[in-house]
């Protein structure tokens, strides 16, 4: 087997022997809702973002993300970054550690999550995971050559409000993030999301392409500059229809095109994303074990 | 008292106090206990989808997809997490098992399924319903009849 297949093919057998579940969370690629994983559980997720910044070259940026259902109000996540600019390099870009945390115990109409995030990341990353600050089209610009040797060292936090009325779910994030290593400025951003799955009841016999496996949602988010410039002006907005589809027992495929609202934006991103929810993780070393 | 024993001891206080709201906490979502916390309008719901053939199989395959991984697929349960046959559960009114499905007891490890639509839940609910209630035998009787089995085995070697 040539070697550039060998760690595909193993990670398609590794996700393969092990049933998995449909994550109950909504499709969102920034929003964050008050969904959390279920304990014990573990989430492999691929997220990939895809632009051509104009007079720059094409990038996919890329993130790894490995979710653990730590207890049933608290939820711990792990990224590793990279990303591959055309004409240019591929390049690990760094890693994130996040914690989620419901304070209140019960369902709200409105349902608070704090959420505390760890980021070393260069500046050559293209994850593009939340939007902050003054960001703009001239950050992709930057060659990975020179990107690469500035490491941000931040702590991100966010106040996600969530709720659900009749199957919608309606999710609003507010963002600041403050650089560790240097006196900059602290930055902030928001996204706000709204999804519904197309049928609310489950059918009596399994089925693939049915509409209760398929949820539409749509996500607006952006840059709020920071504390000596807040607002929307100079910094980067989008809007991004998602449909998702969840295969019975199988991975969740979301993909979304991103529209820039203004000048200082990508025109179009696309983003695409792999979920697999894997059941008791520990549970299965422990009988593996056994 | 000098002044580090004065703050030794006001650490050892908020020690004890955080403590002692653990030890709530864990007791508040004792088996069985978050039964007081079902407001009146919730018992009084009904199940729009009992007794529906349709809604049931329907509920086995989301019970066998988000549920099975703690309660089993049998439901019933294992180690700390609850048997749903039993009669204290499927004694609970239909009204009751949804509210614990939307705000779970997130002290006990029971999530909140609020991101299943309604519908979701209360085919789930139904389908539980139809497995009825089995006792199982409790701890001391299994392990009474498993000293006895030994006894016979090694009576027997």
């Amino acid at each position: 087997m040539p070697a550039r297949y060998f760690w595909p093919v193993v990670a398609l057998l590794v996700v393969s022997a092990v049933p998995g579940a449909v994550a109950q969370e909504p499709p969102y690629f920034v929003t964050y809702s008050h969904a959390l994983e279920e304990p014990g559980n573990l989430e492999i997720s691929m997220k990939n973002a895809v632009a051509s910044p104009k007079y720059g070259n094409t990038f996919a940026g890329g993130a790894l993300e490995l979710e653990y259902g730590a207890t049933a109000w608290w939820t711990s996540e792990f990224y590793l970054s990279g990303q591959t600019t055309a004409n240019d390099s591929t390049v690990f870009t760094g890693f994130r550690w996040e914690n989620r945390f419901r304070p209140l115990f019960r369902e709200h109409f409105i349902n608070p999550v704090l959420y505390v995030e760890y980021e070393n990341l260069n500046e050559a990353d293209r994850s593009l995971l939340e939007v902050v600050g003054h960001d703009s089209i001239a950050d992709y610009r930057i060659p990975n050559a020179l990107g690469r040797q500035v490491t941000e060292r931040s702590l991100e936090t966010k106040l996600i409000l969530s709720s659900n009325v009749r199957g919608w779910n309606i999710s609003e994030n507010f963002i600041s993030e403050k650089d560790l290593n240097e006196s900059d400025p602290a930055e902030f951003g928001y996204a706000v999301g709204v999804s519904r799955p197309l049928a609310l009841a489950a059918g009596p016999r399994p089925c693939l392409f049915c509409r209760e496996n398929f949820v539409a949602a749509v996500e607006v988010y952006g840059g709020l500059g920071d504390t000596n410039g807040f607002g929307w002006r100079a910094t980067s907005q989008y809007l991004g229809p998602i449909i998702a589809f969840s295969v019975p027992g199988g991975p969740t495929i979301a993909f979304s095109p991103n529209f820039g609202l203004n000048d200082n934006s990508l025109g179009v991103l696309y983003r695409f994303s792999v979920s697999y929810e894997v059941q008791q993780i520990f549970g299965r070393f422990h009988r593996f074990f056994r | 008292m000098n002044l580090q024993q004065a703050s030794r001891k006001r650490r050892n206080r908020g020690y004890r106090l955080a403590a002692g709201l653990a030890a709530l906490l864990v007791c508040m979502g004792a088996d069985g206990s978050w039964l007081r916390h079902v407001p009146a309008s919730y018992r009084r719901k009904t199940n729009p989808y009992a007794g529906q053939a349709d809604a049931i199989a329907a509920g086995r395959r989301l019970f066998l997809d988000h549920c099975a991984q703690c309660h089993q697929r049998d439901a019933m349960g294992k180690g700390k997490r609850p048997s749903l046959r039993s009669a204290f559960v499927q004694h609970a009114t239909d009204g009751e098992l949804f509210w614990v499905l939307r705000n779970g007891i997130l002290s006990r490890g029971m999530p909140s399924w609020s991101m299943l639509p309604e519908p979701e839940r209360w085919q789930i609910i139904a389908y539980v319903k139809s497995l009825g209630p089995v006792t199982r035998p409790s701890e001391h009787e299994t392990s009474a009849a498993n000293a006895r089995f030994s006894a016979a085995s090694r009576w027997r070697d």
